[in-house]
């Protein structure tokens, strides 16, 4: 027991990396590649369903991700998307489908804290990060366009 | 051939993307984060653009296609609307998938409980 409280944070760190398997970077790549590319192939014939349906390209190609969105927070309740997801690695979490699991898990996981604070708030755990850069990058770019633009014209 | 484009370049990103998480210290979170920034720039160096004509789904289903998004929808709003556009064009342009993407996971958390992981 004394032991175990003596060992220091970094002694840790060095005896747990040595426990923990090596990734098999080979096999992991490979099953990203085909669950990433599945999965595009996916939004590519729900972009063809719903280009017949609408007519427009941009509407078409927003239902797909909106599809995309709706089967991976349905899955990611049952249980089966953290399952495909040990798998797929980064194949599943790359895609659009792994931003609607990233706010679905946590909102499922934190009921038991309550509806504001618990599932409100937890819901922006990955998600928010992700909205927060992408949105501050878009508008620097926006920035940077902007005085080019009025520059140049 | 464009589903076999869509399967090659959207399969790539995500092997990329599963390299960075294998190789570096880089958690799914900060993953997730760098693809949209990515797309971010590379649709402000106006190579995402091209690539997403040619690639379809698999420029447009992976996270860098959200940044691609964002990036547009600032450069046509500025366009439209002058320099509020800066700060409208982004979040309008992917509003549709950020409001499902609440909207389905609080329905999820209303129906489902959590699983013992």
């Amino acid at each position: 027991m004394q032991d175990q409280k003596d060992i220091k944070k970094t002694t840790y760190k060095d005896y747990a990396e040595k426990r923990a398997s090596p990734s098999p970077l080979i096999r992991d790549t490979f099953l990203a590649f085909i669950f990433g590319g599945a999965l595009c192939v996916a939004g590519q014939g729900l972009t063809a369903l719903c280009l017949a349906w609408t007519g427009s390209e941009k509407t078409a190609g927003t239902l797909a991700s909106l599809a995309l969105i709706a089967i991976a927070s349905i899955l990611t309740g049952f249980g089966v998307f953290d399952k495909a997801a040990r798998y797929g690695g980064a194949g599943m979490l790359v895609p659009i489908t792994g931003f609607s699991n990233a706010m679905t898990s946590p909102a499922i996981d934190a009921k038991s804290e309550g509806w504001v604070l618990g599932v409100g708030a937890k819901i922006f755990n990955v998600a928010g990060p992700v909205i927060l850069y992408g949105t501050l990058s878009s508008a620097v770019y926006g920035l940077i366009y902007y005085v080019l633009k009025t520059i140049i014209l | 051939m464009i589903y076999l484009k869509a399967f090659l370049f959207g399969g790539l990103i995500c092997a990329i993307a599963q390299i960075l998480i294998d190789r570096t210290k880089l958690t799914p979170a900060r993953i997730l984060v760098g693809a949209v920034v990515a797309g971010v720039c590379l649709s402000a160096l106006g190579i995402y653009g091209p690539f997403k004509e040619f690639a379809g789904a698999g420029a447009a289903v992976p996270l860098t296609g959200f940044g691609h998004l964002l990036a547009e929808g600032v450069r046509t709003a500025i366009d439209e609307k002058g320099a509020i556009g800066i700060l409208t064009g982004g979040l309008t342009a992917s509003s549709a998938g950020i409001a499902a993407a609440m909207l389905f996971a609080y329905v999820s958390a209303l129906i489902f409980r959590s699983k013992s992981k």
